[in-house]
């Protein structure tokens, strides 16, 4: 047993490991927050809901439709972005002028009904999703054990978030959003549809939480409520972070799950809570938020 | 004067309604709805939407449960203590909150009141997941005995009754003007030399006292406390009860409240008891798309445009 200082190095890089992994999750999904937020400057509640739906699509389409993880990796977030664009279309749009804490309950209201569908039709035991076979393997490495797919669910969804980050803060497409995030009139008067936009922004924002669903099936079990417990602790890390930038939301996300991981390891008493402590210490000490531009 | 008798009406019908309605079911009409009138204090007046106040309820029904099953104390006190620890929670929990605004301001209190969830289900004093049970009514001031169910009726009425008229009271004081005036325009507010933070605070700490006073008396009417007190669902189902009555109304919250009780009850006892979920969705996307004012909300339109 290899221990340094007291400290088990086999167990504290294990939950490390843990903690990365979650910080991919808390990533994806506090960047499709932020994103969604800055364009439409709503909290889109049901993210958390649509993360549950790409691990159930996932889920039902390996043992229905003979759908396999890597087919599924591309369709999920596809379907479950189609689906945001038409709960964008028929449900949100129309109090896009109201005030923005009734689409924060509106979306509230169609997470609900989501968890409480599939709670019914599933129960709220989780189920397994095997990993693929391709990623079944691990590598030894000199104080842990790598298991294939942690691997590859840190590497993936990292390289989405850069994708992401890359097109929003470098490309021609993202420029048009992030003029749309300062002045959405100014630039309709330039010519530009911004209504398409932000209906493709909600789908998009939405799509990574179905992706993100689809990355944590195998890993999680596959349950109803796998969503509305993750997406508190992104709110609080959304809170940490300020959603004013897309690299400050993706680089809290992944932080966090850290600290939570450390947290597993010195103190486990306290690992669902310390990221709602760290929470209230930003709150204290800097309550814009770490990367936070409001005034 | 109108009003006054309506009123009247309406305590003549609620000191009779035991005799009509099973009391249990109008006890928990009465906890929710004081519960949804402290929230619509802050949600209504105030403008600040917390998404985490069932922690308050909880904690009131918490520490009233805790103290009446390991003392023999009497219930007014055990009540007294939940409110006090609520209140105090409030001054903590609002303190942080009031430093970020709008929806920044619900997801700060939806994620302390996580935090306090995760404490609640750990600590060792709540019972974890199976919660306080057979929490005592005892007697209060010693000799009123309340397990007797149309004598805690009557208490909880009395309950209610004391909160509700505090609200009102507030509402239509100074301070109350004030609130409304931070919630139509906080710059404004601000520029006339207000200490907008302290007056959200101060109305925070009422809202939380009263939710607490909810929760306490609730524990003793089921003489249970448990997790679904303090889970975010339950702070879900103040908004809505909230929503659907109609915000920044008196009446509203007591309206939705009770509505929203009997259709559980309803549903609980109908093929559509596993759907509870999926029909308060409903109903809350309803209510925003169609049905902003709320009912009572709604019906003051109508009365205003047609009389």
């Amino acid at each position: 047993m290899a221990t340094i200082f007291g400290i088990n190095l086999f167990a504290l890089f294990g939950q490390l490991l843990v903690g990365l992994i979650n910080g991919s999750f808390y990533a994806l999904l506090a960047l499709g927050l932020a994103i969604i937020f800055g364009l439409l400057k709503i909290i889109n509640f049901s993210h958390g809901a649509l993360y549950m739906l790409g691990a159930f699509g996932a889920y039902l389409g390996l043992n229905y439709l003979g759908i396999d993880y890597w087919w599924a990796l591309v369709l999920v977030p596809i379907a479950v972005g189609a689906l945001g664009i038409l709960l964008e279309r028929t449900l949100i749009r129309p109090i896009a002028n109201e005030d923005h804490l009734y689409s924060l309950l509106l979306t509230f209201g169609i997470a609900l009904i989501l968890q409480g569908l599939f709670t019914h039709w599933f129960g709220s035991s989780g189920m397994p999703y095997a990993i693929p076979e391709e990623l079944k393997g691990g590598t030894r490495l000199p104080f842990m054990y790598l298991p294939d797919y942690r691997a590859w669910i840190i590497v993936f969804s990292l390289s989405v978030c850069a994708v992401t980050w890359y097109i929003i803060e470098k490309t021609k497409l993202g420029a048009y959003l992030r003029a749309g995030t300062e002045n959405p009139q100014l630039m309709q008067a330039f010519g530009i549809n911004v209504p398409l936009i932000v209906t493709l922004t909600y789908g998009f924002g939405v799509g990574l939480a179905g992706l993100a669903g689809v990355l944590a099936a195998p890993v999680y079990s596959v349950s109803p409520e796998m969503g509305s417990n993750i997406l508190i602790v992104v709110f609080a890390i959304v809170v940490i972070g300020g959603m004013g930038s897309i690299g400050g939301a993706i680089l809290t996300g992944l932080a966090m799950g850290v600290v939570e991981g450390l947290t597993k390891y010195f103190y486990p008493e306290a690992s669902t809570t310390v990221i709602f402590l760290v929470m209230v210490l930003v709150l204290l000490t800097k309550p814009a938020g770490l990367f936070g531009k409001e005034a | 004067m109108k009003n006054k008798k309506l009123n009247l009406v309406l305590l003549g019908l609620a000191l009779v309604a035991p005799f009509a309605l099973y009391p249990v079911f109008l006890m928990k009409v009465l906890c929710f709805a004081l519960f949804a009138c402290a929230f619509n204090l802050l949600l209504g007046y105030a403008g600040l939407l917390s998404f985490g106040h069932a922690v308050f309820l909880g904690t009131g029904s918490y520490v009233t449960g805790y103290l009446m099953l390991t003392y023999s104390i009497t219930p007014e006190i055990g009540i007294l203590a939940g409110v006090g620890a609520s209140a105090l929670l409030g001054l903590v929990y609002g303190k942080l909150a009031v430093k970020r605004e709008g929806i920044y301001f619900a997801m700060v209190t939806l994620a302390l009141a996580q935090l306090a969830f995760f404490f609640y289900l750990q600590a060792p004093f709540t019972g974890g997941e199976d919660g306080l049970q057979g929490v005592p009514r005892g007697e209060l001031f010693g000799f009123i005995d309340l397990n007797n169910n149309l004598t805690m009726y009557y208490f909880v009425l009395a309950v209610f009754l004391f909160g509700f008229l505090l609200i009102q009271r507030t509402i239509h004081s100074p301070f109350g003007q004030v609130m409304k005036a931070i919630r139509e325009n906080e710059p404004r507010a601000i520029s006339l030399g207000y200490k907008v933070n302290q007056y959200k605070l101060l109305a925070f700490v009422l809202s939380a006292t009263l939710a607490g006073l909810a929760g306490s008396t609730k524990a003793l009417v089921f003489q249970l406390s448990s997790l679904t007190d303090v889970h975010w669902f339950m702070s879900g189902e103040v908004v809505l009860m909230t929503l659907l009555g109609g915000m920044g109304t008196l009446w509203g919250p007591v309206l939705g409240a009770g509505t929203i009780v009997s259709m559980q009850n309803f549903l609980a006892s109908s093929p559509l008891a596993n759907y509870i979920h999926v029909v308060m969705g409903v109903v809350f996307i309803l209510c925003v798309l169609t049905f902003r004012n709320g009912m009572v909300g709604e019906l003051q339109k109508l009365i205003r445009k047609n009389f």
